[in-house]
């Protein structure tokens, strides 16, 4: 059964706007109209529901995709994906892509004169346990310069996209690692006017999912968005 | 709690969305007209977008939203209807939906009966969060007294509804992010 409650209001500076000039190609891209204000129907308040035959064995360890191990600092990542009001998001389908250790994308447009590991390639995807959970094992992805602007040089970071219950809660964005000193720089990080709602794209270096001569762990939680407090009254 | 901040796909994500494109939800099983929903999608100088990717949801062709159980790229269409679409636009901006044409949809939960429509979100390199828009079809029922059309100041109301194309049963849709045609995109 579907919700019909209507999703919440977007708190103020807490999502990019769409055209920010320092990421330069927004300017082109960004609507220069008015946009319209939408009111939350059956088309978004349903959504597409995935199925757990759509993850494969091995779909959560992009260290085990190939004939050897990728190069690089072997790293788990794992949180919960939650809705505002702190509850578990389960059967949540969860893609991630990444550059490999050296900065590089296996993609034929990234011409970064970086290495391409043939035991790479930078995609999984999960499915979310009842808790809202979900674990990856990877290596940990290269700064990488991009023309952006002069000496310009993306932070580490990992791409996460994501379908919750419902078409409005869909959500892409991307893990950052602790301590990272490119994050300053970057204006697609700076986008987000919130400088608290920043750093909630910063995953946290923890000892818990950190495993003994193995991996380091980090933890990323994301919250997807969530639904007003009351049913809205029935009119038929 | 407060959802997380969006970021942009950035151009590399076809390595981690690939395995879902699927641009028919067409099948011996499922009920309805098939129609096409063909486009391109341009800049603010009207140059192609070729690193775009579109994911479309949809009523099926009585106009009832299943909870559209998607269990493998290219099963959905076996096993009934999906609703689901996700198509990159190519090296000239284009994309090419196969579909059934999507039912009205009934009143309900405060809102009036909808004309049938498709929902759109579109990703790219340089949009920090999507945009989100929809699809109506030249000469659909309903279509003048749709409550979210009727939103849409009229002469921009246009840029939604999907033209019929030369051959049957297909439609064309264009997504002009900026200037005086503008696609009329929603706060969502």
């Amino acid at each position: 059964m579907s919700d019909s409650r209507p999703y919440r209001k977007i708190a103020e500076g807490t999502q990019p706007e769409y055209l920010h000039a320092a990421y330069a190609s927004t300017v082109k891209r960004a609507p220069t109209q008015p946009l319209i204000l939408l009111p939350h129907t059956k088309t978004e308040l349903t959504g597409p529901v995935f199925g757990h035959s759509l993850i494969r064995p091995g779909d959560g360890d992009l260290t085990r995709q190939h004939a050897g191990e990728p190069l690089g600092e072997r790293i788990i990542v794992s949180g919960r994906v939650l809705d505002e009001d702190g509850r578990g998001v389960s059967g949540a389908l969860v893609e991630i892509w990444q550059a490999n250790a050296a900065g590089r994308y296996l993609h034929k447009v990234d011409q970064h004169g970086a290495p391409l590991d043939p035991n790479f390639s930078g995609c999984g995807r999960a499915i979310t346990d009842e808790q809202g959970s979900y674990r990856f094992v990877s290596i940990k992805p290269g700064a990488y310069p991009w023309g952006n602007h002069y000496n310009g040089w993306r932070p580490q970071h990992i791409h996460f996209s994501l379908f919750g219950a419902g078409l409005l809660t869909r959500l892409v964005t991307q893990m950052y690692f602790p301590g990272d000193p490119l994050l300053e720089f970057d204006p697609i990080y700076k986008s987000i006017a919130d400088e608290r709602a920043r750093e909630r794209l910063v995953s946290r270096f923890d000892w818990e999912t950190t495993q003994p001569e193995q991996a380091l762990g980090y933890r990323f939680d994301i919250v997807l968005r969530g639904r007003e407090e009351t049913p809205v009254e029935r009119s038929r | 709690m407060t959802m997380s901040a969006s970021q942009t796909v950035g151009p590399f994500f076809v390595i981690g969305l690939e395995h879902l494109y699927r641009a028919d939800l067409t099948g011996a099983e499922v009920f309805g007209k098939a129609i096409t929903v063909s486009g391109r999608v341009l800049d603010g100088d009207g140059k192609p977008v070729p690193d775009a990717v579109l994911e479309f949801w949809q009523a099926d062709a009585e106009g009832n939203f299943g909870d559209g159980k998607i269990e493998a790229v290219g099963h959905g269409a076996a096993t009934g209807f999906s609703g689901f679409a996700r198509i990159p636009t190519d090296e000239s901006g284009k994309f090419k939906l196969r579909t059934i044409l999507p039912g009205g949809v009934a009143a309900g939960d405060g809102v009036e009966a909808q004309a049938p429509h498709l929902g759109v979100f579109i990703f790219m390199r340089g949009l920090l969060k999507p945009l989100y828009t929809r699809v109506y079809f030249a000469g659909g029922p309903g279509n003048e007294t749709d409550p979210v059309l009727g939103l849409v100041p009229a002469e921009r109301r246009g840029t939604l509804i999907a033209r019929k194309g030369a051959a049957r049963e297909t439609f064309e849709w264009n997504v002009l992010l900026q200037g005086p045609k503008e696609t009329v995109f929603f706060a969502w």
